[in-house]
């Protein structure tokens, strides 16, 4: 439209109708109306329910976090009693939420990769369990699968009086697992610092070892060395904290165990359930990205005398991680979302501490819109991260 | 059937192909196919689509076992994939695929020196100089070193893969359709360097391609396949011009099956 018109014969002034028929006066106009529709039914929405709220005398707003919350959470990884405020239970939720996810997406990943590389192995046995796997589990539903963990747990284990005591220390009980743990003490401050210097350490020992490696030739056993310089600062920084010996070791008293780190049913059945889900799905991403790269690539890897594990590693993997990544998003996202069904198994996540907080408040609609926004927000973080890696990789290709 | 293409014993045949056969699924690709080349000697394969031709030098590399028959190197029985001495001569076969297959995910020095990298028979530094002095063998810019096969064009892709399958100086090269797709000047030129390595260095070369011409003017032997089958082989200065006729005919490709040369003048090598 912004071309000068030269073109003799086109001096013919322009009416409404041809206005009308411009493609790009009209797309202008549809999403005019489009957008004031949108505006009134919101509009529409938020004055009807305001108005109904002020019939119904409830008040509207967030000034019900700084209540005491009243009820008991029976997990958190913060301090957290029924004497806090509303603000920390739903920030008690959302890190169980976090919690349940990320050791979620982590496992669902490893076991996910395993399950795809295992469906296309030569072994057929290997291949079918695989298979068998991946359709049991990627064709229940979701939160049938939760149900089934959560019945499993506390049906298959006994009471805590007669706790399984599989590893020392470890108990097994219908209440969930319990591991012993260190008492807290400050050479585990001084050995998380090892463990951070360790890292920085190790990534310039493998800045140099592939300057070397460039140079040379010489391969330099990168992950032998690494090892040895992480376990080998934080062994030196236990000892030198004094080497503290002292555990906290799960016991029964009365009817229950005290002492040791608890590992709920709930827990456990929410982080099986979405991982095992997931995991299936992983399973056929990996599985397609890998059948996505041409044979001719597995061929001519084959030609050279290129050890098949080597080829997948250098040659396939890179180019399937291509394809994977955006399927991949998807399924961390699912999981992320998917975690909201832990309510149905009573694990107090966000929805869960949500649910509880609008029973007893009565703010549904500020309840709910916390979080939706919180969801919303873990999502557009790992979507933003996945970009980030999609990018990364890309550009290693370049 | 089988019929030595040189018939003078003074060459021991270098590769031995036997009564060759190689089946998908219930289909037969490769039937008893026979190809014996001398050492340092140059063939053809020249045939239609679906021949077998591909398939047959997938064979001799070693990605494709056989189903029955034999593929003996210098002596050595590689006839199936897990061959003891497979190992050892993927070090001395060199090849170049019909599509290239370069590695998308590392860069053209990379692709061209993949093995001596991996197994760390070369410095990272060593393989880079070496792919570069291959490049400019091939007629390619230093530059394009550190590009991705993806950035380059058809014909350069190609020559890369050219490049990469004497990267190791092997003592047998196998090029399927090396100048496809290149133009005149650039497919003359490849030809060429094809001459001078068998030449100079004593390589063993079998390059599929589809131009009679080429295949007569440049390579000493030519084996022609249609159907999985041997058609007919034999040195191309004995090729005359009734033959050169039938065989660029049954190139062309009438669907009619394999046309038998009983006028030919050769018949001890016509097959069908
Ligand atoms: N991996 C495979 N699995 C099944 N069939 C195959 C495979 N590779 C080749 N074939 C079949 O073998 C036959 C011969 O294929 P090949 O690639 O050798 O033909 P070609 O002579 O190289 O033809 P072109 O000149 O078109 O490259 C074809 O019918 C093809 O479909
Ligand atoms: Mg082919």
């Amino acid at each position: 439209m912004s071309k000068p018109q030269n073109v003799p014969g086109n001096v013919r002034s322009k009416g409404l109708v041809d206005y009308l028929n411009d493609e790009n006066v009209r797309a202008v106009l549809y999403q005019i109306v489009a957008i004031g529709l949108i505006i009134l039914a919101g509009w529409y929405l938020v004055s009807n329910t305001l108005y109904n709220l002020e019939q119904q005398n409830i008040s509207t707003g967030y000034g019900f976090l700084d209540l005491e919350a009243s009820f008991e959470i029976s997990e958190t990884m913060i301090d957290y009693s029924a004497k806090s405020d509303y603000a920390t239970a739903l920030l008690v939720g959302l890190l169980n939420t976090v919690k349940v996810s990320f050791l979620g997406i982590v496992l669902c990943t490893i076991i996910g990769i395993i399950f795809g590389i295992a469906r296309l192995s030569s072994n057929w046995i290997v291949r079918k369990l695989a298979t068998v796997y991946v359709e049991t589990f990627r064709n229940i539903p979701v939160l049938l699968q939760l149900f089934f963990w959560y019945a499993l747990i506390p049906g298959a284990f006994p009471h805590p009086r007669d706790a399984l005591e599989p590893l020392p220390g470890v108990l097994l009980t219908s209440r969930g697992m319990y591991l012993p743990v260190p008492m807290a003490d400050t050479a585990f401050t001084m050995m998380g610092i090892a463990a951070v210097i360790a890292c920085v350490v190790i990534y310039f020992v493998k800045k140099w070892a592939k300057k070397r490696q460039d140079a040379t030739g010489q391969p330099f056993p990168m992950f032998l060395a690494g090892l040895g310089i992480f376990v080998g600062l934080v062994l030196l920084a236990y000892l030198a904290g004094g080497a503290p010996t002292d555990m906290s070791m799960p016991e029964l008293k009365g009817f229950n165990i005290r002492g040791g780190y608890n590992i709920s049913p709930e827990f456990m059945a929410v982080l099986i359930g979405l991982t095992v889900y997931t995991s299936t799905y992983v399973a056929e991403v990996v599985r397609s990205g890998i059948q996505a790269v041409p044979n001719g690539q597995w061929e001519a890897a084959d030609s050279l005398g290129i050890r098949r594990t080597v080829a997948l590693r250098k040659v396939i993997l890179p180019q399937s991680m291509r394809v994977a990544i955006p399927p991949l998003t998807n399924q961390y996202l699912n999981l992320t979302k998917n975690s909201s069904l832990a309510v149905a198994v009573g694990y107090p996540d966000l929805v869960s501490v949500s649910n509880t907080t609008m029973n007893q408040t009565g703010q549904a609609i500020e309840a709910i819109s916390i979080f939706m926004s919180i969801y919303l927000g873990l999502s557009l973080l790992t979507s933003l991260f996945m970009n980030w890696f999609n990018k990364k990789m890309a550009l290693v290709e370049r | 059937m089988t019929a030595p293409l040189s018939r003078s014993d003074t060459h021991p045949a270098f590769i031995s192909v036997e009564n060759l056969s190689k089946r998908f699924g219930d289909k037969y690709v490769l039937e008893d196919v026979n190809l014996h080349l001398p050492k340092g000697e140059t063939m053809a394969i020249i045939g239609p689509s679906a021949a077998g031709k591909s398939v047959l030098m997938k064979c001799l590399v070693g990605i494709y076992g056989a189903d029955s028959g034999h593929i003996f190197l210098e002596g050595d029985d590689v006839s199936q994939t897990n061959a003891p001495k497979r190992f050892e001569w993927a070090e001395r076969i060199g090849m170049l695929f019909q599509h290239n297959a370069l590695f998308d995910s590392l860069k053209v020095w990379e692709n061209i020196c993949f093995r001596q990298i991996e197994l760390g028979t070369m410095s990272r530094k060593a393989a880079k100089e070496h792919a570069i002095d291959l490049l400019g063998l091939v007629g390619l810019a230093t530059e394009s070193a550190d590009l991705t096969p993806n950035d380059l064009s058809g014909g350069m892709q190609k020559r890369v893969g050219v490049a990469r399958a004497i990267s190791t100086d092997p003592s047998v090269l196998l090029l399927d359709n090396p100048t496809a797709g290149l133009d005149p000047v650039l497919s003359n030129h490849i030809e060429r360097i094809i001459g001078k390595i068998a030449e100079q260095r004593g390589t063993t070369v079998i390059s599929i391609t589809n131009d009679m011409q080429i295949a007569r003017t440049r390579y000493q032997n030519l084996m022609m396949m249609h159907d999985g089958k041997v058609y007919w082989s034999g040195k191309t200065a004995d090729i005359d011009e009734t033959h050169n006729a039938h065989l660029t005919q049954m190139l062309n490709g009438s669907s009619h099956g394999p046309i038998t040369m009983r006028t030919g003048k050769r018949e001890d090598h016509v097959y069908s």
